[in-house]
């Protein structure tokens, strides 16, 4: 384990230094971080060689970039990306100006290979999913549909807009949320009785509104793909053998736009049903930080999850995200430290709204 | 080991991996830990309410009576199990436990536990009262003659939800006659309070009731509203937000605020040293957390002598260890509540208009005080001026009442709904008018405590009616 663990680490080094040496390379680096490596009197080519100087050079990503700033700005001048049209693509549920990132093909990339971590009994191939959530811009659309194709697979889509969602819930309209969470399970079962779908993604919740119409069994459903919402232990328990029926095969993810997609370790008993992921290193590096020092934590204590998005496309380091999670040791298949039990940042001292999405 | 409670889903223990610790109020040492269950869960046993149905309509009314009194003598007698760790509790342990996490003295535990005992032994009588007197076969038959007339009453409701609160255990009385009624029931215990419906439940079992027919779901806010919204009627303890959430549905029977009031008559005033006794009580009874206390006091004349009479009489109600038998106090489990309704307390006196009559007889000490381990609010008698001031017609937690003067005439058309009026008074006139009021579920009339409840008579909603509804039905002859 030892052996694989510090190859992991040698190849992410080696991969930070060519990603690095991209973006702040005047042929091919964005007009965001060469302008921004002027103004540091320091050259990040030249002087970052590994995770631990980017850890020690950078400071963490401002969310404002991607706000503030036109998207044309994060366009690597390299090829294939300076002359060819890019996706926007939105995060989440919030409501006001979006965080947006722009992109080509990194989120085919991570799908494709996130679909190799996919059992073929609950996720047939050559047969048709159904995707229920946020479609608009987002990414998670064109990836599940890209999933979906990668395994010969094609895509119904039900929308969720988690932005009005969360402004339900915040203006206390509770039985407007829950009359729009029910249109959007009427529009599911109604493809689900009438089509023949092996394969669901959506949230937690859309799953177990669903699950109440009748049982996933009886529908035809051998494999669910979930993510979205908090899901500890006991919620994790419940999904698995009484909304899945400890028979459909279930597979929590975490991921984002700005990340694509952490796989998570197998679900077992003996785990508790603690689940954990792991970033898709060395495209993405997930730490378990404390918030205050940026340091990494213990294993096994809580600290504010970090993202640093490594990739030709997309150049993030050191981005805090709004969760916090369980420092976990690696594991065979991924020798890196991986995230667990994640949840909203700060879960524990207040009330987080996530709703039905 | 320390006892672990279990869901109770349809009879059987479930194992949550997310279980919270129960402290008692002195210590941070857990001895209890309990399994927490989601909304889902609940929804899902839900749809299978039936089998609970199925297992009570196997027994006639007559034998879950039975039952019922069996299982009072053991709830009150016997060892029973504690959770599902093999754990046991006498009946000395559970008292003592049960005053460790909600603050209620041992005299006072012993008070709400003999009123359980008192309504599960009674149920023929209690149920006479409710169904008013028809015979118990209705819940068997579901068709008698009375008088040649047929009457056929069914269940409306396949299930009652009940979300208890951590306060006051007797309200476990108010679920269990649904049992022999035939009706299962689907608990959420109070957050202090595990150890009564848990032991309640067992009694049962132990007496021979359908496991089936029990679900214990300790749970979230999401789970309570679950348990209110998807059983077919449900029962709700809380203040007035949990109220006014629920008070649309005229399937959940809110028991919130009683806003409960002792009006003393003009045939009555001159009188007033001898009725000191009995409104004190209807004050202080329970440590004042019930709705049935009375938390407004009003007369014709005499309110300053009367608001000081009551101060004095309620300072002989001291904090006092748990143990202590003459305690009649109850400690706060959420020391944050007690200091709450005193700063509730302290913003009405601020506002003028009215006068703490108790706080010269303790020399102005605080009013909310920590000792044996737990905070305590000494009782408070407040002279408001009139009616609309903010502390005359407001509940507190604890021994407290709004000593207000008003005409007779006036009391009516001021005193607001009322979960309990004692009106003491032989003015048969108004009484009258009283009897018409539309503002009062309870009224007692002479010289007797807000608190007294008279058994036969239905008590905060009648449960018969709210779980069965009368049908009309015609048959052919000879059908």
């Amino acid at each position: 384990m030892e052996d694989l663990i510090t190859k992991a680490k040698n190849d992410l080094d080696a991969h930070v230094r060519e990603i690095v040496q991209w973006h702040f390379n005047p042929e091919t680096g964005c007009q965001f971080w060469l302008e921004w490596a002027e103004k540091q009197g320091w050259n990040p080519a030249e002087e970052v060689q590994s995770l631990e100087d980017l850890d020690a050079r950078f400071p963490d990503f401002q969310d404002e970039y991607l706000r503030d700033l036109q998207p044309e700005v994060w366009r690597p001048k390299g090829e294939p990306y300076n002359n060819r049209p890019f996706s926007i693509f939105e995060t989440g549920g919030t409501t006001g100006m979006p965080k947006q990132r722009i992109g080509w093909d990194d989120y085919k990339i991570d799908y494709s290979a996130f679909s190799e971590t996919l059992n073929d009994d609950h996720f047939p191939k050559n047969h048709y999913w159904l995707m229920i959530g946020p479609t608009g811009p987002r990414r998670l659309r064109l990836a599940i549909e890209h999933l979906a194709n990668v395994r010969g697979c094609s895509c119904y889509f039900v929308d969720l807009d988690p932005r009005w969602v969360k402004r339900l819930i915040k203006d206390k309209q509770f039985d407007q949320a829950k009359a729009y969470m029910e249109h959007v399970i009427d529009q599911a079962h109604t493809i689900l009785k009438n089509r023949k779908v092996s394969a669901l993604f959506t949230t937690p919740k859309l799953l177990e509104a669903l699950a109440d119409r009748a049982s996933l069994v009886d529908m035809g459903i051998k494999g669910v793909f979930c993510g979205g919402t908090t899901m500890d232990p006991q919620y994790t328990r419940f999904l698995v053998e009484e909304i899945c029926e400890n028979e459909v095969g279930f597979v929590p993810t975490y991921g984002n736009t700005l990340m694509g997609l952490a796989r998570h370790k197998p679900l077992s008993s003996e785990d508790n049903y603690s689940i954990t992921y792991y970033a898709p290193q060395p495209r993405a590096v997930l730490r378990v930080i404390d918030d205050k020092t940026g340091n990494p934590v213990e294993y096994d204590t809580w600290g504010r999850v970090q993202l640093t998005t490594l990739t030709k496309e997309f150049f993030m380091p050191k981005f805090k995200e709004r969760d916090e999670a369980i420092r976990r040791k690696p594991i065979e298949g991924s020798p890196w430290d991986g995230v667990g039990e994640v949840r909203p940042f700060g879960a524990m001292e207040k009330k987080i709204v996530e709703g039905v999405y | 080991m320390i006892p672990h409670f279990p869901a109770l889903r349809l009879g059987k223990p479930y194992e949550s991996l997310d279980k919270t610790d129960l402290t008692p109020l002195n210590s941070e040492e857990p001895i209890a830990q309990i399994s927490q269950v989601n909304a889902g869960i609940i929804r899902r046993d839900y749809r299978k309410i039936g089998v609970a149905t199925a297992a009570l309509e196997s027994f006639s009314t007559d034998k879950l009576i039975e039952i019922s009194a069996e299982a009072g003598r053991i709830f009150m007698n016997e060892t029973l199990p504690v959770g599902d760790t093999g754990a046991t509790q006498d009946p000395d342990e559970y008292i003592r436990t049960l005053s460790s996490t909600t603050g209620l003295p041992y005299s006072l535990c012993r008070f709400n536990v003999q009123k359980i005992e008192h309504v599960i032994t009674n149920l023929t009588t209690i149920i006479k009262g409710l169904t008013r007197g028809l015979p118990t076969k209705i819940f068997d038959e579901h068709i008698i003659q009375v008088d040649g007339i047929d009457v056929c009453y069914f269940p409306a409701a396949d299930s009652v939800g009940t979300v208890l609160p951590s306060n006051a255990p007797a309200v476990n009385s108010l679920w269990a006659p649904a049992i022999a009624m035939k009706v299962p029931v689907i608990l959420k215990p109070g957050r202090e309070d595990p150890w009564t419906p848990f032991r309640l439940i067992q009694a049962y079992i132990a007496a021979g009731a359908p496991p089936e027919a029990f679900g214990f779901y300790p749970t979230d806010h999401e789970g309570s509203d679950t348990i209110l919204n998807t059983c077919s009627r449900g029962i709700v303890f809380g203040g007035d937000e949990t109220v006014s959430k629920y008070a649309s549905n005229p399937n959940i029977s809110c028991h919130g605020t009683g806003r409960s009031k002792v009006l003393i008559g003009e045939d009555m005033v001159e009188n007033w040293p001898e009725l000191i006794d009995t409104i004190a009580t209807s004050i202080s009874a329970n440590s004042g957390r019930s709705c049935i206390c009375a938390s407004t006091v009003i007369t014709p004349r005499y309110g300053d002598e009367i608001a000081q009479a009551l101060a004095e009489k309620l300072s002989e109600i001291q904090p006092l260890s748990p143990e202590d038998d003459n305690a009649r106090l109850s400690g706060f489990a959420n020391p944050a509540m007690a200091e709450w309704i005193d700063s509730k307390v302290e913003e009405g006196l601020a506002e003028g208009g009215a006068r703490d009559i108790s706080a010269p007889l303790r020399n102005d000490a605080p009013r909310k005080t920590e000792q044996f381990g737990q905070n305590f609010l000494h009782p408070t008698i407040v002279r408001c001026d009139n009616i609309e001031h903010s502390l005359a017609r407001t509940e507190f937690l604890f021994p407290y009442a709004g000593v207000v003067e008003m005409p007779q005439d006036d009391m009516l058309e001021n005193i607001g709904p009322s979960l309990v009026i004692s009106a003491i008074t032989e003015d048969r006139p108004w009484i009258g008018k009283l009897l018409r009021s539309k503002d009062i579920d309870r009224l007692n009339t002479g010289l007797m405590p807000t608190c007294h409840v008279q058994w036969e008579q239905p008590h905060e909603g009648n449960l018969f009616e709210f779980l069965y509804h009368r049908r009309a039905i015609q048959r052919a002859v000879g059908n």
